[in-house]
């Protein structure tokens, strides 16, 4: 040996265990236990809290009117509480949303991941990212005041609220989620996968659309879960741009008001605690997280059933 | 070393002649002035130390080092018998890889069915027809030793199959498209040594198809699988001969030292 270390480092004459280290790993413990029990009880707090007000809620409404009337008018003096109105309102303006940004975002995902040279994607990403950093209540704004007037270019009879602009305008919105957690994805896959595609002789596109993606498929699916969670829980766009009137309708170029529109409307208005025009956010609430909690479900199984294998 | 002078008579023989190849990665010299040869329907492995530049030779017959920035061939590899230098800026890589395959070290099957495997490289050229898919993928199969096993699952995920079958699945990949050159690196590291024999008796019976070229760590299986062996060290071709001579006569001493267990 050529440089034997001058200092040794002594070993005590015993194997037993440590109590200070056993009382240290136990407290560490328990602390990441609840920090991670604290996440689920809120959740289920949540739940609870819902379900709790729901109960009310349908006490005086049957499940029956709640799924199937057609019109939403609980402030009204003629009250209907059907919540179809605004699952249209909310199908219509995710569809639009999902539209612009499942494509684009996929585009994107692709282009930096496999061909965008390394400087341009370090640009791109910060850039992408503030995108998803910009204040909803903006795009909401920008859709109002910009993409509307600009779309009624185009469509002249197009109401100054409409599901169009405020979808679009969601859409772009959701761009860099899934772009971003789709290149994570397809950047994931190893090195060794594309090689093998280029050496027989696929050109960059063949080797992303044919070997990449299909490898990063679980987690393209996760991105696009993500991304449809987002818009159909988008509130402020929807609420600013779209209009706030529960309105069951299919075309995008009416107003219409979605479940996260509606709640927020109750939410800000006047109405007494404990009415049931208030009772009415909450039933609208626990639709919305079944609807999230579906999508999230489908995500999960789709995670299940294709992990990354490679 | 050999002289290239004289070989011209003769390269009918060859399937192709390296000639004076540099290689650097960005400023490092990763290859020296290497000067080989090919022969036609032979097998030819590298053997040397680790970071000899045995990988980085084998990879630029089929410019896999295009993919990376900031690498830079010299040197011609003539391809026989078209006579082109395959490194020449007007040569398309992509032409390249499609008569020169490779098999990677570690089994690197596509996220697709067995079949779709194998019909891989036929796909990105745009052959459809299912008549001739179904037969280049029985073929490469059988030629893989792989057919008997896959053929009632010829649909199942690639990912399912056991190491070796794995490989030799990539060897099917890399078959079905007719390859002129088939180049193997290190294809046995990662697998058991019952896998390793049956891919070594598998690459021995290709030979009467196809030119290979083999990087192996493993001094045993290039004196059973080669028919001409080149030892490198550092970025240089220090011998290259027939393969014989090479492990029982080497003419030089490093080489010796490394066949005998001596050095690396």
């Amino acid at each position: 040996m050529a440089n034997e270390s001058q200092s040794k480092i002594s070993h005590p004459g015993k194997l037993g265990y440590s109590f200070r280290r056993n009382l240290n790993e136990r407290f560490i413990e328990a602390f990441l236990f609840l920090s991670a029990a604290l996440s689920i009880a809120i959740m289920l707090a949540i739940v609870a809290m819902l379900a709790k007000e729901s109960v009310v809620f349908f006490q005086h409404v049957s499940l029956w009117d709640f799924l199937t009337d057609t019109q939403w008018t609980p402030l009204f003096d003629d009250a209907h509480y059907g919540i179809l109105p605004l699952i249209s309102g909310t199908v219509v303006s995710s569809l639009i949303a999902l539209s612009v940004a499942l494509p684009l975002g996929t585009i994107i995902a692709i282009y930096l991941s496999e061909f965008a040279p390394f400087t341009v994607r370090e640009f791109a990403k910060p850039f992408l990212e503030l995108l998803g950093g910009v204040p909803t209540v903006v795009y909401g704004y920008f859709a109002l005041l910009f993409v509307t007037p600009l779309l009624q270019i185009i469509f002249p009879e197009l109401p100054g609220f409409n599901l169009l602009s405020a979808g679009l305008v969601m859409g772009i919105m959701i761009i860099p989620y899934v772009s971003s957690m789709t290149e994570d994805a397809m950047r994931a896959v190893p090195m060794n996968l594309r090689e093998g595609s280029y050496a027989m002789g696929a050109t960059r596109f063949q080797t992303a659309i044919r070997v990449v993606m299909p490898a990063a498929f679980s987690g393209i699916a996760a991105a696009y879960i993500l991304g449809i969670s987002r818009a159909v829980g988008e509130t402020m766009v929807v609420a600013i741009a779209a209009g706030m009137q529960p309105n069951l309708t299919w075309n995008p170029m009416e107003p219409a008001a979605t479940i996260t529109a509606y709640i927020v409307q109750v939410s800000l208005g006047d109405l007494p605690h404990g009415s049931i025009g208030y009772q009415t956010i909450f039933a609208a609430g626990l639709t919305l997280l079944l609807i999230t909690l579906v999508f999230n479900i489908i995500g999960h199984m789709l995670r299940k059933r294709y992990r990354e294998i490679y | 070393m050999q002289n290239n002078t004289e070989q011209s008579e003769n390269a009918t023989a060859y399937k192709s002649e390296v000639r004076n190849l540099n290689f650097y990665y960005g400023e490092f010299n990763a290859l020296k002035n290497i000067d080989m040869v090919l022969h036609d329907k032979k097998i030819t492995a590298l053997i040397g130390p680790s970071g000899c530049g045995k990988s980085t030779f084998l990879r630029c017959f089929n410019r896999m080092h295009d993919l990376y920035s900031g690498n830079r061939y010299e040197g011609e590899i003539i391809l026989h018998p078209d006579d082109v230098n395959i490194l020449a800026a007007n040569v398309d890589p992509i032409e390249v890889r499609m008569r020169i395959s490779m098999v990677f070290q570690k089994p690197n099957p596509f996220p697709k069915s067995i079949y779709e495997n194998v019909a891989y490289g036929l796909r990105v050229r745009g052959i459809r027809q299912r008549a001739i898919l179904d037969e280049k993928v029985e073929s490469a199969l059988r030629n893989s030793a792989l057919w008997d096993e896959v053929k009632d699952r010829l649909h199942d995920l690639a990912f399912n199959l056991s190491g070796g079958q794995q490989q030799r699945l990539c060897i099917a990949r890399a078959l079905a498209t007719d390859p002129e050159i088939l180049l193997f690196d290190e294809p046995t590291s990662a697998l058991d040594p019952i896998a390793t024999a049956s891919i070594e008796e598998l690459i021995t019976d290709l030979k009467s198809k196809v030119t290979i070229l083999i990087v192996t760590h493993n001094m045993q299986q290039a004196a059973r699988v080669s028919d001409y062996t080149a030892y490198m060290y550092l970025g240089e071709l220090i011998e290259f001969n027939v393969t014989d001579t090479i492990f029982i006569k080497p003419k030089n001493k490093q080489t010796e030292d490394y066949i005998t267990g001596r050095f690396g």
